[in-house]
C-alpha cells in the first residue's frame, strides 16, 4: 500500500535547508530548531516574549510549506492512518516527545550535531521503536 | 526586530525543506521505517543532509561568544540518561511509526487543508499537556 518514490536527491536538498535553518537559528537568536519544543511551550495562556519567536517560527514554518508545497513532487497526494491511529499517535507524539525533551529535529539533528549523548540515545530509541512499530503494524498485524 | 526576522527566515528555510524532502507526507515515512516491505530510503538523505549542514554550521557558530541579536546561546543543559528520556523517546517512536507523523511534518503539513493534519496537531497538544501531569522528579 501506499508505495512512494525513492527522492534522494530532493531529500538531500530538503535536509540541508532544514540544517541551514538550525545554523541560521542558532546564529542568530541562540536557540535550537526542536519543532516539538517550540510548539509545546507554546501551549501556555501567558503570551510572553518567548512566545514570540516560537510563534514567529512556525508561523515561518507554515508560510515555507505553503509556498513550497505546489512546487514539491513530494508533497503531492497526502496519505495518512485512519482517524483513531492518527489520534493515538498524535498523543502518544506530543506526550513522548514532552518526556523526552525533542523529536526529531530537536534530538535527531540539532542534539546529534553538538554530540549530545542524549540525543544520540533518544534518536537510537525512536527510530528502533518506530521500525518495530511498522514491522508489526504492516506485517504481523497486516494493517 | 533582525531577531524576529531571521527567526522568520529559519522558520520559513524549515518548512520549504520539510515540503521539498517530502517528509510532510506521512506515507514516505511509514515506507522508510518499512525495511522488509515498500522500503523508502530517502529519510536517510533529509537526516543526513540535516544533521551534516548543522554539524559544520554548529562548529563556526558555538566559537562566537554571543548570538548575533541575543545575549546568550539558549542551549540544553541536562546530561543524564534517565527514565523520562528513553521511555519518552520510545513513547514518540511508538506515535511515529503508528501514524508516520513527527512534530514539524505535522505542523508544516497543516497548511495542505487535510482534516487528518489538524487531527493529529491537536491530539499532539493533548499529549504535550498531558506530560505536564508527570513529576519533574525522575
Amino acid at each position: 500500500m501506499n508505495v512512494t518514490l525513492y527522492t534522494p536527491g530532493a531529500g538531500l536538498a530538503g535536509g540541508i535547508l532544514i540544517g541551514l535553518s538550525a545554523v541560521l537559528l542558532l546564529a542568530s537568536a541562540g536557540r535550537i530548531a526542536g519543532c516539538s519544543g517550540i510548539f509545546r511551550k507554546l501551549l501556555t495562556l501567558n503570551f510572553t516574549d518567548d512566545s514570540a519567536w516560537r510563534a514567529i517560527f512556525i508561523a515561518g514554518l507554515l508560510i515555507g510549506a505553503y509556498v513550497a508545497g505546489p512546487h514539491a513532487a513530494n508533497a503531492q497526494n497526502l496519505s495518512f492512518v485512519g482517524l483513531p491511529a492518527l489520534v493515538i499517535g498524535g498523543v502518544l507524539v506530543g506526550f513522548g516527545t514532552a518526556l523526552a525533551h525533542g523529536c526529531t529535529s530537536g534530538h535527531g539533528i540539532c542534539g546529534l550535531a553538538r554530540f549530545s549523548m542524549r540525543s544520540l540515545v533518544a534518536t537510537c530509541t525512536f527510530m528502533v521503536v518506530a521500525i518495530i512499530t511498522v514491522f508489526i503494524t504492516r506485517h504481523v498485524l497486516g494493517g | 526586530m533582525m531577531m524576529r526576522l531571521s527567526v522568520l527566515i529559519s522558520g520559513v528555510l524549515f518548512g520549504v525543506g520539510l515540503a521539498v524532502s517530502g517528509m510532510v507526507n506521512p506515507a514516505k515515512i511509514l515506507n522508510f521505517l518499512d525495511l522488509t516491505g515498500n522500503f523508502d530510503p530517502t529519510l536517510i538523505f533529509v537526516m543526513g543532509g540535516g544533521l551534516l549542514t548543522a554539524l559544520i554550521g554548529y562548529r563556526f557558530v558555538l566559537k562566537r561568544k554571543r548570538p548575533l541579536f541575543e545575549d546568550r546561546f539558549h542551549l540544553p543543559t541536562a546530561k543524564d540518561i534517565d527514565l523520562k528520556l528513553v521511555g519518552g523517546s520510545a513513547l514518540f517512536g511508538l506515535g511515529w511509526g503508528i501514524t508516520g507523523f513527527c512534530p514539524g511534518p505535522a505542523l508544516a503539513s497543516l497548511v495542505y487543508g487535510q482534516w487528518q493534519s489538524i487531527v493529529f496537531v491537536i491530539a499532539m497538544a493533548a499529549g504535550a499537556l498531558l506530560a505536564k501531569l508527570v513529576p519533574q522528579q525522575n
